[in-house]
């Protein structure tokens, strides 16, 4: 990648400073815009029709008579977005998701799309449109659904990854399956061996800001696109795919985003709402209600999850077993070849140095929502049972499970339990730091309990394209193609601010619209400042080669006797030239040859793994099963932290979520396959006095592969709270809870020495 | 459903709009008046993002009809800094990152405001509380917090300096 070698004893000058982010005036006086707060000319109101069932075939969808009604100006059925994915199955479950075909698979299925003049109109409209359903058997349970006896929701699902191929179709997606060694021979050399079973229930990302957009398409087959996402560049390849368009003609630009957390990287209403707009021939504005995000955008999987760990007495592990069972709702998993319960198998042992471990990921399908990616997808739910089955083994050898964690963690040379060798990594420097806190020698009361656990998460490179442009003042603007979800902007233009050696303020970055720049892929993986970061790295460069020039020839000397040195260009000292500052070679660029500007476009790989440790103490009241966090620490290894307050901020909401996910949040479906609570109100996520503060710690070791060293920050906080609380209990109230959310009724059963699920 | 013709107040501002009688104050404010940085995460009170004052005490705009404002006095974030100047808790969100996406951060500043002005030295606990019913999915509130405590204290630093002004006048 031609990284600077010396990464590791940088001296930085901007990098690791608080500035303010570029973003924060707009955001704080309400003049941001986010997805529902643009408004285009003659604009309608598109709604969405869906399914009251979890799974039923559509009969007859009869829309003459909403279409009769004064102010609608288009609807849509499966039968106006006719299946153009060419054998791209990904893409067809895409279109599925976005407008049943023939089925409906959930509870909350768009089956039909109204635009008119107004909401009112548009909601009479739906009133109007009549669906007659033929109700299937459903079934909504990830361990339910791969019996025998259960309905088959896709007759042509034949299970991939086994030999041989099934005779009979069922729910049962994908096995795949990750390891080395011999656990069997693992197992029998061991002393003690824990087996558990965990069930851990669905969660939703929770952004408050609903899914919204503002959808043109022209009659000559142009388009434009306003929309909240994580990925501008991918939603426009994948509306225009289903639609037919030409990716080029369609322009997408990302409006702020009100919280993503990956629910933002997948489409959901935004063809549909292109779709209205050819038919109406007018701007289409569709926003979701927070009933439709929680029925119907992507909610993360709901999971059940066997794990087994053998140890010798001193404390060394001789196997490790896991198999994972996830839900991707009624389709087959967001990320092509990548299916969730295969990412969860992989991240299983990530933590641990381990000579005989195998993790089996089994992928299913059940009458839910298409699940979504959510912050570290697939690893969290994995985390806990794994986890907790640690602790256990510590308690059965009477090793303190940090200690035990200590002894088996992975590092440098260690072979990952998905398969590659480590290079330098951070778990065992959060463990260390872990048993230094003084977190750990807090005094505990009765009822109270302390519980520890980590975290990893692989974080990711992709696709990346950035502009650097230096205006005519010596002021820079840098242009990239990454969404900001977590402060990138200020990050990225102090990578450039360091790079070029002028201060923060004289950068300002932008986020471009899909037509200003090429192709960058989601702000996903822990990626926006890594590979911005990078491709900014990278275009500063080129452009101090062009401010080199430009030096050269305003003092008429060779290049190479050109130096870029604390924001100047040098001369070589026989020249006897007084340096050359940025503003003074911008200033003489119309007369040296243009506009100065540099570029990057790059695949940065290699993106460095994250991991963390978490100490987190709970109080539980066991009258009433409630349980509350009294306090928090986060330790996580951020490579280098380019803004240290941004990166505590992603430790601490991700904690949050964690603990969010741990204690209280879950879809509860009904006999019936519905969704009984797709509300704030009823899905409770932590407010401000739910929580204390989340002490943090940021390590930093060094990413050999990025020239600052930085690795992604963003998602592996949430990977280890529900483990670290569920942990946290046992020890205050002696009770191992093996279910997820361990909520009031949980504990209280558990507490009476009922079955805990 | 014939519209109501609504004289009120807006951030200082004398305003008029007609709406129907059943459409929500927030729905007024972002469709009729143009004041998005009003925001909906809900519409069932559930969230606090759509936080303004209606004479001062801090509501839901989505559980208020546009028809309920009339003779009443609204403030929404748009009013909350003065003469180019942002309110010290405007300008503390940004200082302490109490705010990353930012789309829950104006229903936060309102609640914050309307809390300390009658609370100006709250506890933690306090300010725990009196946040309760502003849903943020970015934070985990630790900043916000922190956010709240700095200006609560600059801002008893400047009452202290004017209520000294004023008694030497």
């Amino acid at each position: 990648m031609g990284n600077d070698p010396s990464y590791t004893n940088q001296k930085f000058k901007v990098i690791g400073s608080r500035v303010k982010r570029p973003d924060g005036i707009d955001k704080v006086t309400g003049r941001a815009k986010y997805g529902a707060d643009y408004n285009a000319p003659g604009q309608l109101v598109g709604l969405f029709l869906r399914s009251p069932h979890a799974h039923a075939r559509i009969v007859k969808i009869s829309t003459s008579r909403a279409e009769k009604l004064s102010g609608v100006k288009a609807i849509i059925t499966c039968d106006d977005l006719p299946d153009l994915t060419n054998g791209d199955a990904a893409a067809r479950d895409i279109l599925e998701n976005c407008m049943a075909r023939g089925r409906a698979l959930y509870d909350g299925h768009a089956v039909a799309a109204v635009a008119a003049v107004d909401a009112k109109t548009a909601k009479k409209a739906l009133k109007l449109i009549k669906v007659t359903y033929e109700v299937l058997p459903h079934v909504t349970d990830v361990d339910e659904a791969i019996k025998p006896d259960a309905p088959v929701i896709h007759q042509d699902m034949y299970t991939n990854g086994v030999e041989p191929r099934p005779s009979k179709p069922s729910n049962l997606y994908n096995v795949a399956e990750f390891g080395h060694g011999d656990v069997e021979a693992g197992f029998a050399e061991a002393d003690v061996i824990v087996e558990k079973s965990y069930k851990t229930e669905q969660t939703h990302q929770g952004y408050i800001e609903p899914h919204a957009c503002v959808a043109s398409v022209n009659s000559d087959g142009t388009g434009e696109l306003w929309v909240t996402t994580q990925g501008h560049f991918t939603y426009r390849s994948v509306c225009a795919t289903l639609l037919g368009m030409d990716i080029a003609k369609l322009k997408v630009t990302s409006s702020e985003i009100g919280g993503g957390f990956g629910g933002k990287t997948h489409v959901w209403i935004e063809p549909v709402a292109l779709a209205l707009s050819r038919k109406a021939n007018r701007p289409v504005k569709a926003v979701m209600s927070r009933e439709e995000v929680f029925r119907a955008s992507g909610p993360t999987s709901s999971t059940s999850i066997d794990v087994k760990i053998g140890a010798k007495k001193d404390g060394t592990i001789t196997a490790a077993f896991a198999a994972l069972r996830y839900q991707g709702g009624a389709f087959r998993g967001a990320i092509p070849g990548m299916p969730w319960a295969m990412i969860g198998a992989m991240t299983s042992f990530a933590c641990y140095n381990l000579a005989n471990v195998k993790s089996v990921g089994y992928d299913v399908v059940v009458n839910r929502p298409k699940v979504a990616a959510y912050r570290a997808p697939s690893a969290p739910m994995v985390a806990f049972a794994v986890e907790s089955t640690m602790d256990m083994v510590a308690k059965e050898l009477g090793i303190e499970p940090l200690d035990f964690r200590i002894k088996n963690c992975a590092r440098e040379g260690t072979r990952a339990c998905y398969g590659p060798v480590y290079g330098p990594i951070g778990i065992g420097a959060t463990l260390d730091a872990v048993k230094k806190h003084p977190h750990m020698r807090a005094r505990l009361k009765k009822n109270q309990g302390r519980g520890m656990a980590c975290g990893f998460w692989f974080n990711f490179g992709g696709q990346t394209c950035t502009d650097l442009n230096i205006a005519i003042d010596g002021t820079v603007t840098l242009t990239v193609g990454t969404i900001d979800v977590g402060g990138s902007r200020a990050s990225l233009a102090l990578i450039a601010a360091e790079e070029l050696g002028i201060p923060y303020e004289q950068v300002r970055a932008n986020i471009a619209d899909t037509g200003s720049l090429g192709h960058n892929d989601t702000t996903e993986g822990s990626r926006g400042t890594f590979s911005s970061g990078m491709a900014a790295i990278f275009a500063a460069r080129q452009a101090i080669e062009v401010l080199r020039q430009r030096a050269a020839i305003m003092w008429n000397i060779p290049v190479e006797d050109v130096a870029w040195e604390a924001g100047q260009a040098r001369a070589s000292k026989h020249h006897k030239l007084k340096p050359l500052s940025l503003a003074e070679i911008a200033a003489a660029a119309p007369t040296t040859g243009g506009p100065i500007a540099g570029h990057n476009e790059s695949v940065p790989d290699n993106a460095g793994v994250s991991f963390a440790s978490h100490i987190c103490d709970v109080e539980v009241d066991p009258e009433t099963g409630g349980t509350r966090v009294i306090r928090y620490t986060v330790v996580q290894d951020a490579g280098k932290a380019i803004h240290p307050t941004y990166v505590e901020g992603q430790m601490q909401g991700g904690a949050a979520q964690g603990i969010g996910w741990a204690l209280n949040e879950e879809y509860i479906y009904g006999k019936d396959g519905r969704l009984q609570n797709p509300g704030f109100l009823d899905y409770r996520i932590p407010v401000c006095s739910d929580l204390p503060f989340i002490d943090t710690q940021i390590l930093e070791i060094p990413n050999p592969n990025h020239p600052y060293g930085v690795r992604g920050v963003g998602e592996t906080s949430i990977v280890p709270p529900l483990a670290a609380i569920g942990n946290a209990i046992s020890n205050a109230v002696g009770v191992r809870m093996n279910h997820v959310p361990m909520s009031p009724p949980r504990i209280l059963k558990a507490l009476e020495g009922l079955d805990a699920s | 459903m014939a519209a109501v013709l609504v004289s009120t107040t807006i951030n200082g501002d004398a305003v008029q709009y007609a709406c129907p009688p059943d459409e929500s104050l927030l729905d007024v404010l972002r469709n009729r008046l143009g004041l998005s940085g009003v925001k909906e995460g809900c519409s069932t009170g559930d969230c606090g993002a759509c936080s303004v004052t209606l004479d001062g005490r801090l509501v839901c705009s989505c559980l208020v009809l546009g028809a309920e404002a009339q003779g009443r006095e609204i403030a929404t974030i748009e009013g909350m800094a003065q003469d180019g100047k942002l309110h010290p808790l405007q300008e503390n969100f940004i200082e302490y990152a109490a705010l990353q996406c930012g789309i829950c951060t104006p229903g936060f500043l309102m609640a914050a405001k309307v809390l300390l002005e009658r609370n100006p030295d709250p506890t933690e606990t306090e300010i725990r509380y009196a946040l309760a019913g502003n849903l943020c999915r970015c934070t985990g509130y630790d900043k916000i917090v922190h956010a709240v405590q700095a200006s609560a204290k600059e801002m008893r630093k400047l009452n202290k300096k004017k209520s000294r002004k004023k008694a030497r006048a």
